[in-house]
């Protein structure tokens, strides 16, 4: 597979396993925190927005 | 002097325009980001041959630098849309500029992080005080200032025009960043790509870099517009296609 011989290789990446995968996930949380973030900012909106709505009837 | 824009300028500074068109626009962004981090992640994992000085951990790169470039574009923006919001007085330029503020700061945060990460095994340490990592530093704390003023005014006009302000001040700071790595003697290695010479990688290295950072501008897109589209909803709230849309919500 690729650069690596085996799975187990790829996954202690040399030495630097700790690091890489470190990164990694630190970057795949980055991205899901924006990604649900923005979403529950439109969510707390339209609530919001509706509730208001409610009360002007 | 009066100058004459085109019609499409104007419709841009519509809010209920931008609100359709980034509708329109958002899925196909969001389909081509996923596809290109994708493919940029398998490639720069498993596939890019190691480095022969600093072996696998030079594979942070396919995050840290994509996320470090994004930071510093994503701020040119916010300025820059902040500036229009200030001359125009056009309000969609102050809902991106707003929007872009929290990405940025998560972006920067990144670009640190993984830094800090990649540091360790090749310099021996978490964070030196090096002029690029102080730059990147102060950059994180621009975009803090920037949304901490655009929420401190009773009104939102007032806030608007602070953050303006502070960001545009803030661009000195950009060249700053790029520069740093030229001007000081640091520790940061030097740019992997430069308008000028071919990158000193081989292609089977550079390429995932390249759609790792093409795939990180188009997410930029997806979340800068579903940020502003939220905060277009929130300032146009009292309007009649506002009201409708969140009837049928």
């Amino acid at each position: 597979m690729g650069h690596f011989e085996t799975f187990a290789d790829f996954l202690q990446m040399g030495k630097h396993g700790l690091y890489v995968w470190l990164s990694y996930g630190i970057g795949f949380t980055v991205i899901i925190y924006n990604i649900l973030s923005a979403y529950l900012d439109r969510r707390s909106f339209f609530k919001e927005a509706k509730r208001r709505l409610k009360r002007e009837r | 002097m009066k100058i004459k824009f085109p019609r499409w300028f104007y419709r841009l500074a519509s809010p209920r325009w931008f609100y359709e068109i980034s509708s329109k626009l958002l899925p196909w962004f969001a389909i081509v980001a996923f596809l290109l981090i994708s493919v940029g992640t398998v490639w720069g994992l498993a596939f890019a041959p190691a480095d022969y000085q600093q072996g696998n951990s030079f594979r942070i790169i396919y995050i840290h630098v994509p996320t470090a470039i994004l930071a510093q574009s994503c701020y040119m923006l916010m300025a820059m849309a902040g500036a229009i919001g200030l001359i125009w007085k056009i309000k969609v330029a102050h809902v991106i500029a707003k929007s872009c503020a929290p990405i940025g700061a998560s972006m920067a945060v990144l670009a640190l992080v993984t830094g800090a990460v990649w540091g360790k095994p090749t310099w021996g340490a978490w964070w030196v005080w090096d002029a690029r990592l102080t730059a990147m530093l102060v950059l994180f704390f621009l975009y803090v200032g920037v949304i901490a003023l655009t929420s401190a005014f009773e009104y939102t006009a007032s806030g608007d025009k602070a953050a303006a302000i502070l960001a545009l001040v803030g661009v000195v700071n950009i060249p700053i960043i790029k520069y740093s790595v030229e001007w000081w003697n640091t520790l940061h290695q030097g740019a992997t790509f430069k308008m000028t010479e071919k990158p000193a990688m081989p292609p089977d290295m550079w390429i995932p870099l390249l759609i790792m950072i093409i795939g990180f501008y188009c997410f930029f897109a997806v979340m800068l517009m579903s940020r502003a589209r939220t905060e277009v909803l929130r300032r146009e709230n009292k309007t009649d296609w506002v009201r409708s849309l969140v009837e049928r919500y």
